[in-house]
């Protein structure tokens, strides 16, 4: 076991790597001269070129990505043009919100969902199963950005429930999570329904039955607790998905989190935000998949003792 | 006479096939009595698993139905029983091993888990009282180091010890019958033998019941007292042991039995019965094996014989026209 | 010999083997949903081509006299701030929306395929590169990774239609890798190799069409995802073209007016959720009828 964690650990570092440096690029990668395009159109050549001293991109490649790599070590991400501040300092504040949104959304969204992927696997073919199915592939095909508008119409514009902006109170969270959950509670239905099915052909599930357990029991004990494993792997691979698709929701809801942030950031060029933010996401993309996966060979004895 | 532990009558089951229903196991009569080893066997697809499943009523999510008979098990019909009654007896009185003891047992929960978990389904006992039961009956059942395995997960034990496990659990409720769905097919020949033995050994014992579901006619000869051979879903001959192997009269057993290799015999051509068995929903007219039977005549062909006794003969039934010429049609 | 015309007799007697387009259109008819949502699709692509043609109204003609004007007779899903049609709007906005998803999933689908079906077949350094390549474009979650190539190459038609494409390749790469990898054992091709069949000719004649039925599962689902992604980008204003009509894009402009026209978010919201829809629901469809083993 230690070995395993040992070499999915050592296996991420190459991929790290590529990913810092890709992220690096990212600013190459524009078309067009960067320090130009950070300087702004009506900068004068003198203000530019201070600019590409400043960021040291006259120096060669290698350097400038060791530079990178250094100042990713020491915690300097470069500054914001827009801010007058270090990308640290503007990207910080913005954690909040974007983390109790995902906590919040995948809360509900994994109860919600495994318990319709539940009732359908056990209704399978009857109106039951058709009813969750239903709810859950409407999940997957809503766009997230229009039901997020649809909710602020009904319940905040129409019923006066909840707030249409921002996140004075806790009341503000409401609708957002609501908006963001929704695709992962899909997922999770349908993947606990499909697990769930495929466990219940099983052999052993035979045997519980003429052990002479109750149906329930055969069901929650022997079917799900086999699923377990891999709904929770399913789930937490979703939180990764889920930070990004803050994207989404937090323009929606006017949400001062990294995801509205980024497009911001966008907008304004303002680039090293962006590399930062992106590099963020896809770190924090990584290191959950690997939690996720040492996490699974703890689960599985299967894995937990080979 | 001993006394009938299980009594099936008239059994029909049938299953759901898109919109119609097929039947699968077709006026099946048949009973066991305290203490013997019957075999059950046949071609696989013949309704022998139908069989077993039907007088456990498991069949629930395979979409198959019991539409007529009775199974009395110990003269109480199991049928008229609620699913709350069935459960009682599930495990309990009568239990159940199978084919593949592999993945018959849970994979991620210790062999501890699942055994106390099948005692205390059905007894009134605190958990170390069932562990306690659980060891005794893995060193019954022969395994030698019980600690260690009580405390192992399923993929950690070899084939034969899971079956070995799966028969502790089977027999930890002292159970009166005992369904063995083919328990050897998945072994090797070797522990084939061993696990044999040890079946022979927990009837001796416990005066058990055991319903023995193969289709290798070897391991009949060498268990059981009395034979029942299916084909098609009926029940085509029933007989002793010893008259069975003497004195076969359908085809099919026939046929069965010249397949079996015989050391010293002429092995350069293996006998096989020509065709294979027909498709549920596809069932010919007639007596379900004419199609393949050498003897068939166009009698077999319209009706299909009644299961009747061989003449002068006490126990031995058979389905077919040629050994019964008084039947009529 | 009496046992072999016994044998031959009950051949005889087997049905027919059916033909396998057939057996296909009839399981498939069979599930209502996915016959729906074809038809669906079908007429949209219809809507696509001739919509356009046949709209009352120019989808780009301002009416200052008719400006955010719920559903009427006059204007049956209303107007938007300029007093454009916004149901003429929609019907534009169709051929835009379904080719950018087409048109990325088709490149996107096509690049997957080659890769997965090179990494698959020929394995060591090729699949590492292959499979390490889309670890990383893994590694940006969801539209994430679309973003940020938009955000390198600027909005646009064509970039949006790179970034769906891009962020459509490593799935099926995979995908098809697996399916490969899994082809590869079977015995036919083995038998193909055993005959003397050239690398290509196994890849292209014995391997590959053994992968279309996850292909076309894939790209169905996959256009539903498109269409997401490119509504998306097109909604945080990363999409397509600003005055060209566009579904992401009215809905966006819709935001503005959610308290006076809520009709300028809910009909482009209803129809990029139906088309995703009906793409989900035909995949599923097609996935339960050529695959029956996954339910």
């Amino acid at each position: 076991m230690g070995r395993y964690v040992v070499k999915r650990i050592l296996g991420t570092i190459p991929l790290l790597l590529a990913i810092t440096f890709l992220i690096f690029m990212f600013i190459h990668l524009i078309p067009g001269d960067p320090a130009r395009l950070l300087a702004g159109i009506d900068a004068t050549d003198q203000e530019v070129e201070t600019i590409r001293e400043q960021l040291g991109l006259n120096q060669p490649l290698l350097v400038q990505y060791g530079e990178y790599m250094k100042g990713l070590f020491t915690g300097d991400l470069g500054n914001s043009v827009k801010n007058n501040a270090t990308v640290m300092a503007t990207i910080l504040p913005r954690f909040k919100p974007t983390i109790i949104l995902t906590i919040t959304s995948m809360i509900w969204a994994t109860i919600l969902g495994v318990f319709l992927g539940i009732i359908a696997a056990v209704r399978r073919g009857k109106p039951l199963d058709y009813f969750c199915m239903i709810i859950a592939i409407s999940g997957i095909s809503v766009p997230g950005f229009w039901l997020g508008l649809e909710l602020i119409q009904i319940f905040s514009v129409n019923l006066g429930w909840f707030p249409t902006a921002g996140l004075e109170t806790a009341r503000s969270y409401v609708l957002p999570s609501i908006t963001m959950g929704c695709g992962i509670m899909a997922i999770l239905a349908r993947f606990t329904r499909s697990s769930m099915l495929e466990n219940m052909k099983e052999d052993y599930v035979r045997t519980a039955r003429a052990k002479g357990l109750s149906e329930p029991a055969v069901i929650m004990k022997c079917a799900f607790r086999n699923s377990l494993i891999e709904v929770v792997t399913v789930a937490s691979l979703q939180i990764g998905g889920l930070l990004s698709g803050s994207v989404m929701t937090e323009t929606v809801f006017s949400i001062p989190g990294l995801g509205r942030l980024l497009v911001d950031s966008i907008n304004y060029r303002d680039y090293k935000v962006v590399q930062a933010l992106l590099l963020f996401f896809a770190l924090e993309y990584i290191i959950i998949n690997l939690i996720t996966d040492i996490v699974y060979g703890f689960l599985n004895p299967k894995i937990r003792y080979s | 006479m001993s006394e009938t532990i299980l009594e099936v009558k008239n059994l029909r089951t049938e299953f759901k096939r898109e919109k119609s229903y097929v039947t699968a196991i077709h006026d099946v009569s048949f009973s066991l009595n305290k203490g013997e080893i019957v075999g059950l066997v046949g071609e696989s697809g013949c309704g022998k698993s139908v069989t077993s499943m039907s007088i456990m009523r498991l069949l629930g999510d395979t979409s198959g139905k019991i539409t007529n008979g009775e199974i009395r098990f110990k003269g109480r019909n199991l049928l008229d029983l609620s699913e709350r009654e069935m459960q009682t007896i599930r495990g309990s009185r009568i239990s159940m091993i199978f084919q593949d003891p592999m993945s018959s047992l849970n994979p991620p929960i210790r062999i501890e888990k699942q055994m106390i978990e099948a005692v205390r389904i059905h007894e009134n006992c605190s958990k170390e009282q069932a562990r306690k039961i659980a060891a005794d009956m893995l060193h019954e059942v022969g395994i030698p180091d019980v600690e260690n395995t009580l405390r192992s997960y399923p993929h950690q034990l070899s084939g034969g010890m899971c079956q070995r496990v799966m028969i502790a659990m089977a027999m930890a409720c002292k159970p009166e019958l005992l369904i063995a769905d083919e328990p050897t097919t998945a072994l090797d020949v070797t522990i084939q033998a061993q696990i044999m033995d040890l079946m022979k050994k927990i009837q001796k014992e416990n005066g058990t019941t055991i319903l023995l579901i193969t289709h290798d006619l070897g391991v009949v000869a060498q268990m059981c007292s009395r034979v029942l051979v299916m084909y098609a879903g009926r029940i085509v001959e029933q007989a002793d042991v010893h008259e069975l192997f003497y004195n076969p009269k359908h085809p099919y057993t026939k046929g069965l039995i010249a397949c079996v290799p015989k050391i010293g015999s002429d092995v350069r051509r293996l006998p096989s019965i020509p065709g294979s068995v027909p498709d549920l929903s596809v069932m010919p007219k007639g007596c379900k094996f004419a199609p393949r039977c050498q003897y068939a005549s166009d009698r077999c062909l319209k009706g299909e014989p009644d299961l009747v006794l061989v003449d002068g003969r006490e126990n031995h039934w058979i389905r077919c026209y040629l050994e019964s010429k008084d039947q009529t049609m | 010999m009496a046992e072999e015309s016994v044998v031959r007799q009950s051949a005889e007697e087997l049905p027919k083997p059916k033909s396998p387009y057939k057996e296909f259109a009839r399981k498939f008819l069979k599930r209502k949903a996915a016959v729906v949502s074809l038809i669906f699709i079908i007429v949209l692509a219809l809507v696509a081509i001739f919509g356009p043609m046949v709209i009352r109204y120019n989808p780009n003609a301002a009416d200052y006299t008719a400006l955010l004007q719920g559903p009427s007779p006059k204007h049956i899903w209303g107007t938007d701030e300029f007093g454009r049609d916004v149901f003429a709007r929609l019907i534009a906005g169709t051929r835009l929306s379904l080719s950018v998803a087409l048109g990325s999933v088709v490149v996107g689908t096509a690049i997957g395929i080659i890769l997965g079906l090179l990494a698959g077949f020929y394995g060591g350094i090729v699949d590492s590169i292959v499979m390490r390549g889309s670890d990383i474009l893994f590694a940006f979650p969801d539209i994430l990774l679309a973003i940020a190539i938009v955000a390198i190459l600027g909005p646009g038609v064509i970039n949006v239609v790179i970034a769906v494409a891009v962020f459509t390749v490593p799935s099926f790469a995979r995908i098809i890798r697996s399916a490969t990898l899994e082809v590869k054992e079977a015995p036919y091709v083995e038998v193909a190799r055993s005959i003397g069949c050239t690398n290509s000719r196994i890849l292209w004649k014995h391997i590959f069409p053994g992968t279309v039925q996850s292909m076309i599962v894939n790209f169905t689902m996959r256009i539903g995802t498109a269409i997401l992604a490119s509504s998306s980008l097109s909604f945080l204003g990363f999409g397509a073209n600003v005055t060209e009509p566009d579904w992401g894009t009215m809905l966006s402009q819709g935001r503005n007016y959610l308290n006076t026209a809520p009709h300028m978010v809910l009909c482009p919201g209803l129809l990029i959720f139906l088309t995703v829809l009906a793409f989900n629901l035909l995949g599923d469809g097609l996935r339960d009828t050529l695959d029956p083993k996954i339910k």
